[in-house]
Formats: structure tokens, C-alpha cells, sequence
């Protein structure tokens, strides 16, 4: 049911329990001759509750009668409790340490371990002696003051040399006393300075639980929480520059209206303004020029094409976070790992004359358009004995599978073999079995040592269409490799991004409501189709302005209202 | 005390029935006797001798109080002076609260300045239109009286927006507005448990506990009573204009209540001015129809009440349409500055929906011409309403701009278009009940709470009323929610947005409207009224045979197949879409354009459905997949947006919050976060903020419990020979 009972007041909601209080009363004492006794019971009673040395247990009671007389009891309660309670740690909640520099890689310089809480100064205070010591033995330190010292375990052995950064509540991350302790970066030094902060009181923070807290405590919002943790896992500067620039400036509105704005009146604008002109004829029906359908469905056909365009700004902040992986495959000797190493400007894999000498998958890191790319050398693919060599051709294989994207490399000095055909066919086989298709580019390479094959492969090899794309290379001049960037960035669709990468970007939660958008309007364009009464493109048309109005956030109605007030001259 | 009582009780009967022998005009006026008000006297009278209801008890001692001091006519006639329930204002917001409450068997006063101005229409003579009317039926489904009266004293019927969807179809009558209030007054006079009084009130008396203890007139009377309903209209302080000439007046020709304002003030209350209008009357017998657009009323006439009693088909009348003209426009430029809003001696606003003749040619300056309707205000009265044409020009400019229009040219005017002020008082001091949250049992309903439009007033009337008899009674209050009803969106929206303008309903501001149609208001809404008492035995009899042929209709529409034949070959050309072989029914109407009409014509209808019966089921089955992802989507909302709002939260407190935001929260006091996302200036960062707080605090509590459970383990196993005392004991030392 959608009918519900309101509290008009605390002595309102009282009264029934008063009165069932009353008959419960009346069956233990003897009855009153008239009611006026009965109501000094009640009072009696009431003021027995208010002023009881033990309105815990009478609570307790109060409660099991029903929820409505739940506020004034409780409350006097809660204070009761708060004298007897001593301990602030409760009240304010645990203090957490983690470590928040990364760990597995190879060890840094430095590495940080943070207090975060209430107590977060007297566990460091515990654990950490400033190389200035005063007199006194708590540690007071000055807010945002680096102090030196040492970090010494509970039997005062010193562990390590360190920096103390206090950051005291409201000015730090979580808006709570935040110490952050500078050790050696090395995984030892970090895990047993954390230990001794865990061994003096502190708790391990969960995953993720410093930002949860920054948002609990209103230091963040949901967006800026959401880019935070883009920030810490971002790949490439572009990513990072994306997320800073999201936490800087609660970018939200301004994203969208950059985004959905594409020169004219902002996407949610259009919604409503269709809404004006459907709506306003709803309610105002005798005083409103017809509809003109023909120029509501291109309006409409024109935003569902701007959501799909602010769509792909989605998938461009994809990649931005999870980068590409190319796999390069191909006959041994076609010159794989000078591609490598020509695109990432490295000699990460070794390249001889042998062919085969590439035996297990090589990864190198480039950037293409601040999007992080991962490119795989692989062993040359083909049948063989070598024990080795067959492994290394199976990984490729498996490389392959698992690529986003395949560039098939051929050498410009022996054309197209029936190997190449043989190796085609391999891949293309790997793909049916994924059941997605992988593009594949065609790198034609060594072409400075046949430079007529660009005029001539084309005639030379046919029917090679299933190809997404190709291009011409060679990893010693460096000649083409543009081109095969360009290449790979048609093929995922961000060709029209500059080369900086954009300044804006659509995350998650952005992304679905668009998609919800979308989906609206898509609802939308079949209820036209169908020939649904008008009052129906209302229903999704408010559902595409909702889904862009909680990216920005307002509330539509009012909006609308204005908007046909403003616009047309109605009533009467 | 109990005799006192119980001889109040038959005085008052007696009484009743004594003026109901008199004035028993209406012929149905039996049926309208509601049976509960007898269980309620049984109510009353078994606490009286076992143990008197509280209410009972607190209001006899402050009277016996109160009364001490002045000579004590006990047992004569000041027993008369104290109710269950007094209304105050005779409108429609009134006489709907006062029917409401005394037929939930509550002991109703109402008061009004002058009872032969009863339920007075003194602007448009119409009831319904998109939105309101919906607003219509939903009060009729709780058991009110608009819709029944609507559809007694029709003169037209329309339907609006047929074609354009289910949720926004509405029902449309003019009125004659004399035969209007004749039968609301009729049916006010004949209904057991209330009396009507003439009196101007101008305070309002408290108990101690900041609660209302009854009402004090301009004479000096004062009457008693747990619960009081405000709705005063434009007569707070009105004043009416034409040009530049002001008097205080209620409406034209009446005077206005003064006192109150003031009064209200000092309780605490925040009052304010808001400014509506009305156009003038002309001769019907003066106007020239002949080159005239006109309006007809339906030939199958539809009904705003769910009784089939009162569906009683009658002559109808024809409307006309005329137009301004270049002529007009050129008065109304010319002489700009005659007028209240822009000569500027008038600040309070009006509503953007009806605006003045001026401000439709002032703002919207490219339109050459603007429709004027022009509508029959009754059968017997020569007056004719002139829809669209309010003014606040003085009087001496108002004929000749009449006689600028077609078909008026010869016209004499019977009254002059005037506006009128008055105050009310912002409704964010009202709970969603409608009781004030400074006074307990006072409640606000109407024009008083910033609306206009008499449905809306009507709205507003029956929840007061239900709830200032609920409250009389000690029983909790009801709410409409938003979702529930466009009245709980009524509701909702007063309360919770800052509103300075007239507030009229519009079908925009209901984001759930497919779900809330006219033709499902009883289905949403007649449960909750028979429950509370307000719906008989026989409208609810009446109310689930309805339900049951509607259900076993569209079981058989989906068990029936049909193959071929000349309604599959109807039912393709009409849809355009191809008919399966073994279709049921169901799928059939399914398709687009396909109407229940279709079937009938072609013998697979049911002839013991009514016609509305057969729209249920249409609308039922045609839009099922839209009412249900509605309905889910709702649910979705419903469970986010009813999160309660700790009662005692100090927004000033939450600093995450924007300062415009801490302030509105703390001033509107919103019940749920759906409220509070409602309330203007609250932004959903400022939504955000306050779950964040919402969420910090029960983390908080949570870990209290727990340490505090820690603790009393531990104390237990300090203490154990410690004896625990039981709550029972307690309690009965």
C-alpha cells in the first residue's frame, strides 16, 4: 500500500500506548470509580517513565508495545548511556592503518604507511620517536609539520628511519587526524612498520576504506570518490591528468554540458523542451497550436545520435583505464620484434637473422594518444620440432586469443606465402573459437627492401578482406608506424580523438545513464512508431531527461512548468 | 459529567433529524446517511463508562476551566458549544472536511460568514479539466461530494484528451453554479452530526501543549473542540480591486474576516499575500451567437463520481468561442498603467496559468489574437462567464474592451472583472496531514494553504477533515503518499516546495500519471475510504462487483482464441499489423488502434460490462507493459525516497550540507529524503550529503550497540549475583 500513518507528535503517538498501559493498569489495581483517577494514573505513569533511574529496561518495554512510541524514551535514554560510556573511540569510530604505497613491484625509495581516526596521533605517538625529543613523552605534533625520526617496536627496538606527516582533522584526506609514515620502500620495511602501528591499536583498514571514509565524512562526493580510485589505477598520464582534473574541480556539470552540448542547447535542455511542447498541449488542450510530429522525431533522432556520441567518450575512458593489448604474430623471420622494438623505441626483444629466435611473448609499453597499449612479440608461428620453439608457437597462439587487436605481420620481400595462409587460418580459427572477432591489421614489413611491393600487393594477394586494415612498414626507418597507430585507433573507434587525449571523460556511473538514456529514447522512437497516444512519449521522454538529470542533477517538473508558462500563452 | 455528555449527544441528534424533516429538499439525501456514525456513538459511549478516551478527558477539564469565571448555563446551551471537529469556511475545501469528519461520525461545526453562500463558485462555473479532474475523482472514490454535485448540476460535459493517452483523459462539466451550491448546501444541512453557524472567527483557542482547544468569533463566542479546519479563502484579509479603487471585501459583495491574520501571526505562524482574479459577467441576452464558434458538450455524457446513482443524464448546453482583436489590444496598451500589476500597486502575485488579459498581450506580443471562451453560468441566470478575460482595468474601461470582442459588440455588463488579495499562509508549516506542526488539531485546507481551484480546495478539504476527526478520536492520521494519488502530489508539493504563486494542479507535476488515472481512482483509493469509514456498505458492494466483472473480463480475454474470420481481418486492417491464427482476445487488443468497441462490434464483447467496465479492461490490457514498468520503477524510487528524516536532525549542524540548503531543511522539515529532494535550493549534492549523514549516523549507532552489548556482557559477568528486575514490576510501583 502506498497509504502510511504519520507521528503528528511525540505525545500523539503516546497516547495509544498510554492507553493500553492504562487498561493493563486497570487490571492489576482496582478500578477507579470515575475516569478522572484513571487519567492521574496516567500522568503519574508518564512522569514515572520521564524520570525513572532505569528507563533502559522501561524502553525495552515501551518498545515491544509498537514503534510509535519510540522518540521521546529513547533520547533519554541515549544520554543516560553517553555518561556511563567512557570511551571516545566508540563515539567516533576505529582508527586504520594500511600500507598506500603499491607493493609487488620492485620496491621504491619510499614507501608509506597511514593512520587514519581519532586515536591515529596516539598510535603513531606510540610507535614513532621524533629525533627531537621533547621532555614530554605524548607526541603533539604540528598539523601538516614533517618530523624525522624512527619507528621502534613495542620492545623499543628501532625498526626503521622515518618521516612523520601529521595531517590533522578537518585538513586531511578522510577528515580525520591522518598520520602518514615515510619508511624504506621495501616490502619488509613497510610490513613491519604497519605491524607495530596494528600492535598499537590501530585496525587494518579494508580495501578502499580511507576513501570510503573521506566520503562518509563528506571530504569527497560520489563522483570525486569514483575518481580517486580511477586516479590510483590510471596507466598512462592521460588517464591520471583525467581523473585529477575530476577531483579538482567537481567537474560533473561541466563534463556534461561540454559533452551533451555539441554546439547547441544541452541534451537534457532538448528533452525538456520536448516535454514543454508535448505537456503543455495536455494541459492546456483547446488553447495550443497541433503538434508538428514530423519535427518532434527529428529532434528526437538527433539527440539519440548525441547520447550515442557522448557514448563513446565511454569507451575511450575504457581504454584509458584498461589500455589496449596488441598481439604481434606472424612467420618466424618477417621482422615481429623489430616492430616491437621500432613502436616502443627500446630494444626489449632480442633481433637476429635466426629465425625463431623470438621463443616466449615479449611485452612493450606505448602510447598511442594517451591511450596505454601493450604490445605482445610473439614466436614466430609454424610447424615445428624444437621442443621450445612448439611451446613458445602455442603461446602465441593463446596471445593471440586473448588480444584485443592483431597485427599480422608479412615480409614485403617474400610476399604472401601459403604459409601466411596456413598461419591466417590458424588465427582465424582461434577466433571463431572465442566467438568474438579480433580485428587483425596486416603489417606489411621490410618494405625499404621492396618498395615496389606497395604498388604491387595489392594485385599480388587477393581476397585477404578480412583484414580490418592495412599497412605498410619497416622497423628499421621507423617508415609506417604512424599509420599503423592511426590504423589501430579506427579500429576501437577513436580515430576523431585528438592526440592529447580528451580533457573530459565519462565514467561508470555517467556511462550507464546514458545507456539509460538511450534506451529511453529508443523506447521512445517505438511507442511513435506504434502509434501510442501522446501521453506515452512523455513517460520515456521524462525517463531520458531523469537519466541526464542525475548526471547534473535537477528536478524536472518545476522545470517543464516554467518552461510552458515561459513559452506558450496559456489559460484562461 | 457522563449524563452531561450523553444529553449533548441526543440534543443533537434531535436537532438533526428535526432539520432534516425541514429541509429535506434533495431526493437522495437518505443515501447519503453514513451507518458508521452510529458505531462511532458506540464508541464513545463505551469509554464513557469504563474509561473516557484522553481527548475526552483534556478537553472537559480546560472548559470547565475556561468557563469558570463567566455565568454557567451547564446543561442548556453551552453543552452546544463544544465538538468533535469545527470547520471554518464554507467553501469547498470546507464542506467536503466537514462531511468528511461527521461522517466518520465526528461531532462537526461548520462555521461560515454567510450560509447562503455554501460551496459559492465565484469564478469559473466549471469542475475538472486535465489533472483536477482526476483530482475529482480521487475525492469522490474517498467517499467526498464534488464529483456527485459535478455531475447533479451539470449545464455541459466534455471529455478532454481523448485521444492522447489514458492518464491524461479528463473530464470537464460546467456548472450552474446556483444549482451548485443549493444542492451542496442541502446535502451539508441534511448530513447527521453537523451543524452550520454564521460567524466571523478571529482566534483560535489553545491548550496548554501547544494544541488547539476551539475557536473565538468576532461576537465573542467561542466554541470548543479538539480539532479545527482553517479554510478561509480569499477572506483573510481580502481586498478587492478594480483599477485603482480598492475595499476589503472576501469576494464581491462580501466581507472579508479581519483578526485572524494577526492572530495566527502571534502564534508564530508565517502568513503571506497571494492575488487571483476574476473576469467579468456579461447579459447572456446581449451577446450575438450567431457568427460564433461553438462548443458542444459530449453526446455520451461521462461521470466524475464512481456512484451509478447520481449518473442521471440531463440537457446540456452550448459554449462559445470568441477572439480578441486588434482593437483590444490597442485598450489594453493604451492604457497599461491603469492596471494593479503595472501601475504597481499591487505586489502579490498571480498565477502563471491564469493570467490577465494584459500580461497575455504584454508577454506574448507576436500573438495578433487570443481564444476567449465564453460559458452559461446557469439555467435560470442571464450570466455569462467570459473565460480568458480577467482584467484589473477599472471599471469604466472594461465595457468598451468587452465590446471589442465578436459577438459582444452590443454586450452589457452585469459585474466587473475584479482581483482579489488575500493572505495565506506558506503550507511547509503543514504536515502532510494537513495539521500545522506548531498546533496540534489545528489544520489548514484550501486557498489558505496557497492554492486555487475548487477541486483542489476539495482535496485538501476531505484529508483535513478525515484527519481532524481522526485526531478528535485519538487515532493516528493518514497520509496520501505522492505516488498514491494526485492528492498526495497536491499535498506533497505544498508542503515541501517554497510556493509563492497560486498552486493549481496540472497533469506536468504528477512524474508517476499513468499509474494515477481517473479510471483506476477507486481502485487506488476506495479500499483506504471504507476502511477509515467513509465509503457504506453499498458503494462498497457496489465497488467490488465492479472489480470482480473487470478481473473475470480480462481472464477472458486471454483465454478466448479466435482464428480467422472477419474480426482478425477487422483487427489487421485496423493495426495494420497481421492477426495470428489462434490469437486470444488479449493479443488482439493488444495491437495498436485496436478499442474494445471492435470486439463488441463483432459479438466477442461482454454485454454485461458497462462501458466504463469495458475501458478498465482496455486500458488494463492495451498498456500492461508500460503500467508495469511504471509500476517497478516506482517501487525502485519507493524504497530510496521513503527514507525517513530523523525528526529531531540539526541541519544547521551538517556542514557538508550548502548554507541555502541548511536553511530550507531546518525551515521545511521535510518527513522523507524524497521530500527533502523536493524542497527547492536543495541540490542532489545537498541529497548525497544528507545520505552520507543518514549513513555516518547509523555506522555510529551500530558500533554503540555494539560496544554497549560488550559492555553489558562484561558488567554481567562482573555482576552475576546481581537480581534483574523485571519491566512489569517497575512499571506497576
Amino acid at each position: 500500500m502506498l497509504r502510511a500513518s504519520e507521528k503528528p507528535n511525540a505525545v500523539m503517538a503516546h497516547l495509544p500506548a498510554l492507553r493500553v498501559l492504562l487498561r493493563h493498569i486497570n487490571c492489576l489495581i482496582p478500578p477507579p470509580r470515575t475516569s478522572m483517577p484513571a487519567l492521574c494514573t496516567i500522568r503519574a505513569t508518564c512522569h514515572f517513565l520521564l524520570l525513572s533511574p532505569k528507563p533502559r529496561k522501561l524502553h525495552a518495554t515501551a518498545t515491544s508495545k509498537g514503534p510509535e512510541n519510540h522518540a521521546l524514551l529513547l533520547n533519554r535514554d541515549e544520554r543516560v548511556a553517553r555518561n556511563v560510556t567512557p570511551s571516545d573511540v566508540v563515539e567516533k569510530g576505529s582508527t586504520i592503518a594500511a600500507i598506500v604505497t603499491s607493493l609487488g613491484g620492485p620496491p621504491g625509495a619510499v614507501g608509506i604507511v597511514r593512520l587514519s581516526g581519532p586515536s591515529a596521533v596516539s598510535v603513531a605517538g606510540r610507535v614513532f620517536r621524533p629525533a627531537k625529543r621533547s621532555k614530554n613523552n605524548d607526541w603533539k605534533p604540528m598539523s601538516h609539520v614533517v618530523e624525522y625520526g624512527v619507528v621502534l617496536d613495542s620492545e623499543g627496538n628501532v625498526i626503521d628511519e622515518v618521516l612523520a606527516v601529521p595531517m590533522l582533522a578537518p585538513k586531511s584526506y578522510t577528515r580525520e587526524d591522518v598520520v602518514e609514515i615515510q619508511c624504506h620502500g621495501s616490502e619488509v620495511c613497510l610490513r613491519r612498520v604497519l605491524r607495530t602501528c596494528l600492535e598499537a591499536g590501530a585496525t587494518l583498514a579494508q580495501p578502499g576504506e580511507f576513501t570510503l571514509r573521506a566520503f562518509l565524512n563528506g571530504r569527497l562526493d560520489l563522483s570525486q570518490a569514483e575518481n580517486v580510485g580511477r586516479l590510483i589505477t590510471a596507466k598512462s598520464v592521460a588517464a591520471a591528468d583525467a581523473a585529477l582534473a575530476g577531483i579538482q574541480a567537481c567537474l560533473t556539470r561541466i563534463w556534461f554540458d561540454l559533452i551533451l552540448q555539441c554546439n547547441k542547447i544541452s541534451l537534457r535542455m532538448q528533452c525538456i523542451e520536448l516535454l514543454t511542447e508535448i505537456e503543455a498541449r495536455l494541459d492546456f488542450e483547446d488553447e495550443m497550436p497541433p503538434l508538428d510530429l514530423n519535427i518532434i522525431m527529428d529532434k528526437i533522432h538527433s539527440m539519440s545520435q548525441d547520447v550515442e556520441s557522448a557514448l563513446e567518450a565511454e569507451n575511450y575512458d575504457r581504454l584509458l583505464q584498461s589500455g589496449l593489448q596488441i598481439a604481434i604474430v606472424g612467420r618466424p623471420n618477417v621482422g615481429k620484434s623489430s616492430l616491437l622494438n621500432a613502436w616502443s623505441k627500446s630494444e626489449r626483444a632480442i633481433v637476429t637473422e635466426i629465425a625463431g629466435t623470438t621463443r616466449d611473448v615479449i611485452e612493450a609499453s606505448v602510447s598511442v594518444n594517451g591511450i596505454p597499449i601493450t604490445l605482445l612479440d610473439t614466436a614466430g608461428i609454424r610447424d615445428t620440432d624444437d621442443v621450445v620453439e612448439k611451446i613458445g608457437v602455442e603461446r602465441s597462439e593463446a596471445v593471440a586469443r586473448g588480444a584485443d587487436l592483431i597485427i599480422m605481420t608479412v615480409s614485403a620481400v617474400e610476399g604472401w606465402t601459403s604459409e601466411d595462409t596456413k598461419l591466417l587460418e590458424r588465427i582465424q580459427s582461434a577466433k571463431s573459437s572465442t566467438g568474438s572477432l579480433i580485428p587483425v591489421i596486416l603489417a606489411v614489413n621490410k618494405i625499404d627492401c621492396n618498395p615496389r611491393a606497395e604498388t604491387d600487393w595489392d594485385r599480388g594477394c587477393q581476397s585477404h578482406d578480412i583484414f580490418s586494415k592495412r599497412v605498410f612498414t619497416c622497423a628499421v626507418t621507423g617508415q609506417g608506424l604512424q599509420d599503423l597507430e592511426r590504423a589501430v585507433l579506427e579500429l576501437v573507434g577513436l580515430d576523431a580523438i585528438p592526440s592529447g587525449g580528451r580533457q573530459w571523460t565519462v565514467n561508470q556511473r555517467q556511462c550507464e545513464q546514458l545507456v539509460r538514456t538511450k534506451e529511453a529514447l529508443e523506447r521512445l522512437q517505438s511507442s511513435i512508431k506504434e502509434e501510442l497516444p501522446l501521453d506515452f512519449w512523455t513517460i520515456d521522454l521524462r525517463d531520458a531527461a531523469l537519466s541526464l538529470g542525475q548526471i547534473i542533477g535537477e528536478d524536472i517538473s518545476e522545470e517543464v512548468l516554467s518552461n510552458i508558462f515561459g513559452k506558450f500563452c496559456i489559460g484562461k | 459529567m457522563a449524563t452531561t455528555t450523553l444529553f449533548t449527544l441526543h440534543l443533537c441528534r434531535f436537532g438533526q433529524s428535526f432539520s432534516k424533516k425541514l429541509f429535506s429538499t434533495s431526493p437522495s439525501s437518505d443515501t447519503l446517511l453514513n451507518p458508521h456514525h452510529v458505531t462511532f456513538h458506540h464508541k464513545l459511549r463505551r469509554p464513557n463508562s469504563s474509561s473516557v478516551p484522553a481527548f475526552f478527558r483534556r478537553f472537559s477539564a480546560v472548559a470547565a476551566a475556561s468557563t469558570s469565571g463567566e455565568a454557567n448555563y451547564d446543561g442548556i446551551g453551552t453543552a452546544d458549544e463544544k465538538y468533535d471537529v469545527i470547520v471554518v469556511g464554507g467553501g469547498h475545501a470546507g464542506c467536503e472536511a466537514a462531511l468528511a469528519s461527521a461522517r466518520l461520525g465526528a461531532r462537526t461545526l461548520l462555521l461560515t460568514l454567510n450560509i447562503d453562500r455554501i460551496a459559492w463558485q465565484p469564478c469559473n462555473p466549471a469542475v475538472g479539466g486535465p489533472a483536477k479532474s482526476q483530482l475529482v475523482h480521487e475525492v469522490d472514490a474517498l467517499g467526498g461530494e464534488i464529483g456527485k454535485i459535478a455531475d447533479r448540476c451539470y449545464l455541459q460535459k466534455r471529455v478532454l484528451n481523448v485521444s492522447r493517452g489514458p492518464a491524461v483523459r479528463a473530464l470537464r462539466a460546467q456548472t450552474d453554479k446556483r444549482e451548485y451550491a443549493m444542492q451542496m448546501k442541502s446535502v451539508v444541512e441534511s448530513t447527521p452530526n453537523l451543524s452550520i453557524r454564521e460567524a466571523m472567527v478571529t482566534d483560535i483557542l489553545l491548550g496548554k501543549n501547544d494544541n488547539v482547544e476551539g475557536v473565538c468569533t468576532f461576537f465573542g463566542m467561542k466554541f470548543y473542540a479538539p480539532s479545527v479546519v482553517l479554510t478561509t479563502g480569499t477572506f483573510m484579509s481580502g481586498k478587492i480591486w478594480v483599477g485603482r479603487t480598492s475595499m476589503p471585501a472576501g469576494r464581491a459583495g462580501e466581507s472579508a474576516s479581519h483578526g485572524l491574520t494577526e492572530n495566527l501571526q502571534r502564534l508564530g505562524f508565517e502568513t503571506d499575500r497571494l492575488k487571483t482574479g476574476t473576469p467579468a459577467r456579461v447579459d447572456i441576452r446581449t451577446v450575438d451567437f450567431s457568427g460564433l464558434e461553438p462548443q458542444h458538450g459530449d453526446k455520451e455524457v461521462s461521470w466524475f463520481s464512481f456512484d451509478p446513482d447520481v449518473h442521471i443524464e440531463r440537457e446540456q448546453m452550448c459554449c462559445y468561442l470568441t477572439r480578441t482583436t486588434g482593437r483590444t489590444h490597442q485598450i489594453i496598451r493604451d492604457n497599461l498603467h491603469e492596471t494593479p500589476t503595472y501601475g504597481g500597486w499591487v505586489e502579490a502575485k498571480g498565477p502563471r496559468y491564469c493570467p490577465s488579459i494584459e500580461d497575455k498581450i504584454v508577454r506574448f506580443q507576436d500573438k495578433e489574437s487570443h481564444q476567449i471562451f465564453l460559458e452559461p453560468e446557469g439555467r435560470s441566470v442571464p450570466e455569462l462567464y467570459v473565460q480568458g478575460f480577467s482584467t484589473g482595468l477599472p471599471e469604466r474601461l472594461q465595457l468598451p474592451l468587452l465590446r471589442t470582442l465578436p459577438g459582444l459588440e452590443n454586450c452589457s455588463m452585469l459585474r466587473p472583472a475584479y482581483a482579489v488579495e488575500y493572505d495565506y499562509l506558506p503550507a511547509h508549516q503543514c504536515a502532510r496531514s494537513l495539521m500545522t506542526k506548531k498546533i496540534q488539531g489545528l489544520f489548514f485546507s484550501g486557498q489558505i494553504n496557497g492554492t486555487t481551484g475548487y477541486e483542489e480546495a476539495a482535496a485538501q478539504g476531505i484529508i483535513s477533515g478525515i484527519n481532524a476527526a481522526r485526531y478528535a478520536d485519538g487515532k493516528q492520521l493518514i497520509v496520501l503518499e505522492r505516488e498514491s494519488s494526485y492528492i498526495g502530489t497536491l499535498i506533497d508539493d505544498l508542503v515541501t516546495k517554497d510556493l509563492r504563486e497560486p498552486y493549481r494542479m496540472l497533469t506536468s507535476r504528477s512524474e508517476h500519471r499513468l499509474l494515477l488515472r481517473s479510471d483506476n481512482a477507486d481502485s487506488r483509493l476506495t479500499p483506504l475510504a471504507h476502511e477509515i469509514g467513509l465509503i457504506d456498505d453499498r458503494r462498497w458492494k457496489l465497488y467490488q462487483e465492479k472489480q470482480a466483472r473487470i478481473s473475470e473480463e480480462k481472464k477472458r480475454l486471454r483465454s478466448v482464441r479466435i482464428s480467422g474470420g472477419d474480426l482478425a481481418a477487422e483487427v489487421s486492417r485496423v493495426s495494420g499489423q497481421p492477426v495470428r491464427d489462434s490469437s486470444t482476445l488479449e493479443s488482439l487488443l493488444k495491437k495498436p488502434h485496436m478499442q474494445y468497441g471492435i470486439l463488441d462490434e463483432h459479438g466477442f464483447g461482454n454485454i454485461e460490462l458497462s462501458r466504463i467496465e469495458k475501458e478498465c479492461v482496455e486500458i488494463d490490457i492495451k498498456y500492461e507493459g508500460f503500467i508495469l514498468r511504471q509500476q517497478s520503477q516506482l517501487q525502485q524510487m519507493v524504497t530510496q525516497q521513503h527514507r525517513q528524516l530523523p525528526e529531531d536532525l540539526d541541519y544547521h549542524m551538517i556542514t557538508t550540507l550548502s548554507i541555502e540548503a541548511r536553511e530550507k531543511l531546518s525551515k521545511v522539515r521535510p518527513q522523507t529524503i524524497g521530500q527533502a529532494s523536493r524542497v527547492g535550493g536543495v541540490s542532489p549534492a545537498d541529497i548525497t550529503a544528507l545520505l552520507i549523514v543518514l549513513e555516518a549516523n547509523r555506522r555510529k549507532a551500530q558500533e554503540q550497540s555494539r560496544y554497549k552489548i560488550m559492555n553489558a556482557m562484561r558488567a554481567k559477568a562482573l555482576e552475576e549475583e546481581v537480581p534483574e528486575v523485571s519491566c512489569t514490576e517497575t512499571v506497576s510501583s
